[in-house]
């Protein structure tokens, strides 16, 4: 199964849950082109929710940071909700919990935004 | 130790089933559920690179798996018939200025799946990466 995308607003804040798998592939680039789009689109405060993605490769790791650029040179934020262990592993490893702001909680993160 | 070869072709349908064939190796051998996450995630990122950027997805290559079972270990080999590359010229991906990289992760986490871990030019050409990952000692 590769990844799902639902966005709705909580707010002024568009939190985008995704379920499934993010790798190389339709998965990756499904999540490119919803970044893309709603960065495009003018949103400037994009919470994506992983706390249903079961697996991230590092082409989805790639298409996060690559997402990540993207929003901020629109001049917005892009930040990252309900990792799973195994997630949070990766941006260890990969160092990335210096560039993403990671919460637990979607009120909390959402509040971060303001 | 028991070892089986396949030859698969360029293609991303290869990186499944070659993660598929190993991980059920691994489950013989008693790996349990997060070893067999980091193993997959391991040969799928291998594969990536074989594919990708070793066969470039030449349809005229191959890309050769070897998983050998040992009663303690689960040795895996993957070599490409591509350019070959050098490891000390890719760009370090925890580097400050590479940490906006897209791309350039894979053998960072394929190292830290895995407990060995060896690139080397194949024969007769291309680019041969050999882990190995133990099973970890009762407690």
């Amino acid at each position: 199964m590769s990844v799902k995308l639902t966005t709705r607003q909580v707010g002024d804040v568009t939190v985008i849950d995704a379920t499934g798998r993010i790798t190389l592939g339709e998965g990756a680039s499904t999540f490119r082109d919803a970044i893309r789009d709603l960065a495009t689109k003018g949103e400037k405060k994009l919470l994506v929710n992983l706390s249903d993605v079961s697996y991230i490769d590092s082409s989805g790791i790639g298409e996060m940071v690559s997402g990540f650029t993207t929003v901020t040179n629109h001049g917005g934020q892009l930040k990252l909700l309900g990792l799973s262990k195994r997630v949070k592993d990766l941006l260890q490893i990969t160092k990335l919990y210096t560039v993403f702001e990671v919460f637990e909680d979607e009120a909390a993160a959402v509040r971060s935004f303001a | 130790m028991a070892e089986r070869d396949i030859l698969l072709d360029s293609t991303l349908d290869s990186v499944e089933i070659a993660e598929d064939a190993v991980l059920q190796d691994a489950q013989e051998i008693g790996f349990r559920e997060e070893e067999l996450h980091q193993i997959g995630m391991a040969v799928r990122e291998t594969m990536v690179n074989a594919v990708v950027h070793g066969n470039r997805y030449n349809s005229r290559k191959k890309v050769h798996l070897s998983v050998m079972k040992g009663h303690d270990r689960l040795t895996v080999v993957i070599a490409d018939e591509g350019e070959g590359f050098d490891l000390n010229a890719l760009p370090n991906p925890l580097a400050e200025e590479n940490l906006l990289r897209q791309s350039g992760r894979g053998l960072l986490l394929i190292q830290a799946f895995v407990d060995e871990f060896q690139v080397r030019r194949g024969q007769p050409g291309g680019t041969e990466v050999r882990m190995v990952k133990y099973l970890a000692k009762a407690s």
